[in-house]
C-alpha cells in the first residue's frame, strides 16, 4: 500500500514538473498545496494573509525591514525588485553583490532576541531550529517559514507569494515567466541527448544521501531525461534523499557526476579507492558545480540546470 | 575482581572455536554487499592472488575494484579494531581490577574523542596527526580518571566509574563546544562519533595495523603479570613483580591502541566490555585466556556488526555504533547484575 502511495506521489511529482516545464508561460496553475496564493490580484490590497500549512500569516502593510534569514530568499527577494527592503540575511548571504553586506544573522543557532534587535517588520526562515516561528509571534513580528522546494514548481510558489506579501505581485510573475522559459530553453539545448543516461549527483562526500527524481535538486535530472542512480535506492523516509554506499554508486556506474563541493573535487573523486572504474570518471564526465547553486532553490537555479545541460549536451 | 583468578592455559579447542567464527565472519563480510558479486567469481578471484596460481576470476574491472578497495580493506579494519578495543577493554578490566572499565567508561574514548575533533575542526584530518592527537587526548584522560579515582589512596570500582563518568562528561563537553564553532566540519564529526568503517581503502588499515601489532603484542605478553595483578599487590610484590610498572605498561599500550582505533573508526562503543566479559564467561577468568580470544572475539563481533549495518537498510548504512550499542546496552545490564550479585 505505502509503496502505491509513494509511486502516486511520484507519478503527481513527474506530471507536475512536465506541465511547468512543458508550458512555459507565466500563467502556469499552480500546485494544489497552495490554495492561498492561487488567487491573483493584480493590486495588492493589505492585509494579505498567507496561509502556511494551517497557520494563518497576516502581514498589515507592505513591509519596509525584511529579516531574511535563508540566502534563497534574500536572492528571491532580490529578483522581485524588494531587495532594497531587506535589512538582514543569513551566514551564506552572498548574492546579488548589494545583499553581500547586510547583517548576517545564524538562522541554525538563532537568537530571536537578535533578530528583534533588528526591528523587522517580516521574518523570514527556511527552516525551524526550534520554536523561532512562536517566539517571533509572541512579539508580534510576523514570520514566513518557506522550507526546501521539493520541486520546480514549489520553487516558483514560494517566488509567487513572495511578490503578494511584497506588493511585487507582477516583478514575481515576471520572475517566474523568466525562470520557466529558461527551464524550457536548457531542456531544449540538451535535446534528446541525454536521455537514459545514469548521473550520480553528489551533496554528501561523507554518509552518501543523495537526491533521487523526488528531490528539487533531483527534478533537475529528471527534467533533461537522465536516469539517477539513487532512484533504485530505499528512500525509507520518502525524504528524497536515499542515502547510497561507495559500493552502491561503483556498481551502479553511473555515466555522469555532478559534485556540489563541500570540500571535494573530481581530482579527489577520482582518487578514492575504486571510484576509478566509474565511466563517468574513466570518460571525464565528472563535474563540479557551484556548492551555492546547488543548495539553493533561487531563481539562479536555471544557471544549475543550464550548467548541467551544457556538460551532458557536450559530452554527446 | 570478585572473582578468583585462576591461571589457565589457552586450550586449542577455545582457539579453533574463536578461530572459525572470525573466518566465518570474514567470509560473510567479503560476501555481502549492494555490489552483486557472485560467491563464485570472489572465490575465483582470491585462489587467483594466492601466489603461483592464476585463475580468470570473471570479475570486471569494477567488482575487483569493489573487492579489493572497499569489501576486504573494510574487513580487514573491522577485524583490527573490533580485536583492539576488545583486547584493551579486557586489559583495562584487569589492571584496573574493574569488571567495568573499558575505553567509555574511563574517558578514554571523550578524550580521543576531543583530540580528533580538533585536528578535524582545524581541517588537518591527515590520518597520523588525528591519530596522534587522539592519543594525546586518551592518555590525558585516562591519567585525569585514574587520579581523580584514586585520590584518597586506594582505587575502588566505584570511585573509578564516577571519575570516568566526569572525565568522559567533560571532555565531550569541550568536544561539542569545538564542534560547535566550525560549523563547516560538523557533519564530519557527527558521522566519526557515530562510528564509521566506511571510509574504505588502505590507508587506514595502513595506520592502524602497526599500532595493533604493537600495543597487541605487549598486552599479549604480559597476559601472565595480568593474572598476578588480579590476585593482589601484595602476592605480586612477594613474587618480585613491580605492580605499579606492569600496570603503567598496560595503560599505556591499552590506550595507545584504543586511540589508534577511535582516530580510524570514530566512537565504537561496547566492544571493549561486551566480548572480553563473553569470553569470562565461557572460558574462565585467566588473562592468558582472555586477552588473546578477546582479540579474535572483537575482530569477529565487530566484523559482523558491520556487516549488519550495511546489510539491513542497503545501500543505506547504519553507523556500526548503533549495532554495536544495540547488543551491547543489554548485555552491560546483564554484567551490572552478574556482578553486583557476585560481589
Amino acid at each position: 500500500m505505502r509503496r502505491l502511495i509513494l509511486l502516486v506521489a511520484g507519478l503527481a511529482l513527474v506530471a507536475a514538473a512536465c506541465s511547468d516545464a512543458a508550458t512555459g508561460r507565466s500563467t502556469t496553475a499552480p500546485t494544489p498545496s497552495t490554495t492561498a496564493s492561487s488567487v491573483a490580484t493584480e493590486t495588492p490590497a493589505y492585509p494579505v494573509t498567507i496561509d502556511q500549512g494551517g497557520r494563518t500569516v497576516e502581514i498589515a502593510a507592505a513591509p519596509e525591514r525584511i529579516a531574511a534569514l535563508s540566502a534563497t530568499h534574500v536572492e528571491m527577494l532580490f529578483a522581485i525588485g524588494a531587495g532594497d527592503r531587506v535589512v538582514a540575511g543569513d551566514l551564506y548571504t552572498n548574492y546579488p553583490e548589494a545583499a553581500a553586506d547586510l547583517p548576517k544573522i545564524d538562522s541554525f543557532d538563532l537568537n530571536v532576541e537578535a533578530v528583534v534587535e533588528l526591528d523587522p517588520d517580516l521574518v523570514i526562515l527556511s527552516f525551524d531550529p526550534g520554536g523561532a516561528v512562536d517566539a517571533l509571534a509572541a512579539v508580534g513580528i510576523p514570520t514566513l517559514l518557506f522550507p526546501g522546494a521539493a520541486s520546480l514548481a514549489d520553487a516558483y510558489e514560494q517566488v509567487r507569494t513572495l511578490g503578494r506579501v511584497t506588493g511585487n505581485t507582477e516583478e514575481a510573475r515576471s520572475t517566474v515567466a523568466d525562470m520557466q522559459q529558461n527551464v524550457l530553453a536548457a531542456v531544449d539545448s540538451a535535446g534528446g541527448s541525454a536521455i537514459g543516461a545514469s548521473v550520480y549527483h553528489e551533496t554528501d562526500p561523507i554518509s552518501f544521501y543523495t537526491p533521487n527524481s523526488n528531490s528539487f535538486i533531483g527534478e533537475l535530472y529528471a527534467i533533461l531525461g537522465l536516469v539517477n542512480i539513487a532512484d533504485a535506492a530505499a528512500d525509507e523516509f520518502g525524504s528524497g534523499f536515499p542515502q547510497l554506499s561507495p559500493e552502491y554508486i561503483i556498481d551502479a556506474d553511473p555515466e555522469f557526476i555532478f559534485m556540489a563541493g563541500f570540500g571535494e573535487d573530481p581530482d579527489s573523486l577520482a582518487a578514492r579507492p575504486g571510484w576509478d572504474t566509474i565511466t563517468a570518471v574513466r570518460e571525464g564526465r565528472v563535474f563540479l558545480l557551484d556548492t551555492d547553486l546547488a543548495s539553493r532553490w533561487s531563481p539562479r537555479i536555471t544557471e544549475l540546470l543550464w550548467t548541467i545541460a551544457d556538460a551532458v549536451r557536450a559530452a554527446n | 575482581m570478585a572473582v578468583a583468578v585462576v591461571p589457565t592455559r589457552l586450550r586449542p579447542r577455545h582457539l579453533g572455536i574463536a578461530a572459525t567464527v572470525l573466518g566465518a565472519a570474514v567470509v560473510a563480510g567479503v560476501a555481502l554487499g549492494p555490489a552483486s558479486l557472485s560467491p563464485g567469481e570472489v572465490v575465483r578471484e582470491f585462489v587467483d592472488r594466492l601466489p603461483f596460481i592464476a585463475v580468470n576470476s570473471g570479475l570486471d574491472d569494477r567488482g575487483s575494484a569493489v573487492l579489493w578497495q572497499l569489501r576486504v580493506p573494510r574487513v580487514v579494519l573491522g577485524a583490527l579494531v573490533g580485536g583492539m578495543l576488545a583486547m584493551a577493554g579486557g586489559a583495562y578490566q584487569g589492571v584496573f581490577r574493574n569488571p567495568l572499565a573499558d575505553p567509555y567508561l574511563l574517558g578514554v574514548a571523550a578524550g580521543a574523542g576531543l583530540g580528533a575533533t580538533i585536528v578535524i575542526a582545524l581541517g588537518l584530518s591527515s590520518g597520523l596527526l588525528l591519530t596522534a592527537a587522539a592519543f594525546a587526548g586518551a592518555i590525558v584522560a585516562v591519567v585525569a580518571t585514574y587520579g581523580m579515582g584514586r585520590a584518597g589512596g586506594s582505587v575502588s570500582s566505584g570511585t573509578l566509574i564516577l571519575a570516568g563518568v566526569a572525565v568522559a562528561s567533560f571532555f565531550t563537553a569541550v568536544q561539542t563546544f569545538v564542534q560547535q564553532q566550525s560549523s563547516d566540519t560538523i557533519r564530519e564529526v557527527f558521522s566519526w562519533i557515530l562510528g564509521r568503517l566506511t571510509t574504505g581503502g588502505w590507508s587506514e588499515v595502513r595506520l592502524l595495523a602497526p599500532v595493533v601489532i604493537v600495543s597487541g603484542g605487549v598486552l599479549f605478553a604480559v597476559r601472565r603479570h595480568l593474572d598476578v595483578l588480579a590476585v593482589g599487590e601484595e602476592e605480586a610484590a612477594t613474587l618480585g613483580m613491580r605492580a605499579d610498572r606492569v600496570r603503567i605498561v598496560v595503560v599505556l599500550a591499552a590506550t595507545l591502541g584504543t586511540a589508534a582505533a577511535v582516530a580510524v573508526s570514530g566512537l565504537i562503543g561496547f566492544v571493549g566490555i561486551v566480548v572480553p566479559h563473553s569470553i569470562r564467561l565461557m572460558t574462565g577468568w585467566s588473562y592468558r585466556v582472555v586477552l588473546p580470544l578477546s582479540f579474535l572475539g572483537g575482530a569477529a563481533f565487530l566484523v559482523t556488526a558491520d556487516v549488519l549495518a550495511r546489510v539491513v537498510v542497503s545501500p543505506a548504512e547504519l553507523p556500526i555504533g548503533v549495532i554495536t550499542a544495540f547488543v551491547g546496552a543489554p548485555f552491560f545490564a546483564v554484567v551490572l547484575r552478574s556482578s553486583r550479585r557476585a560481589a
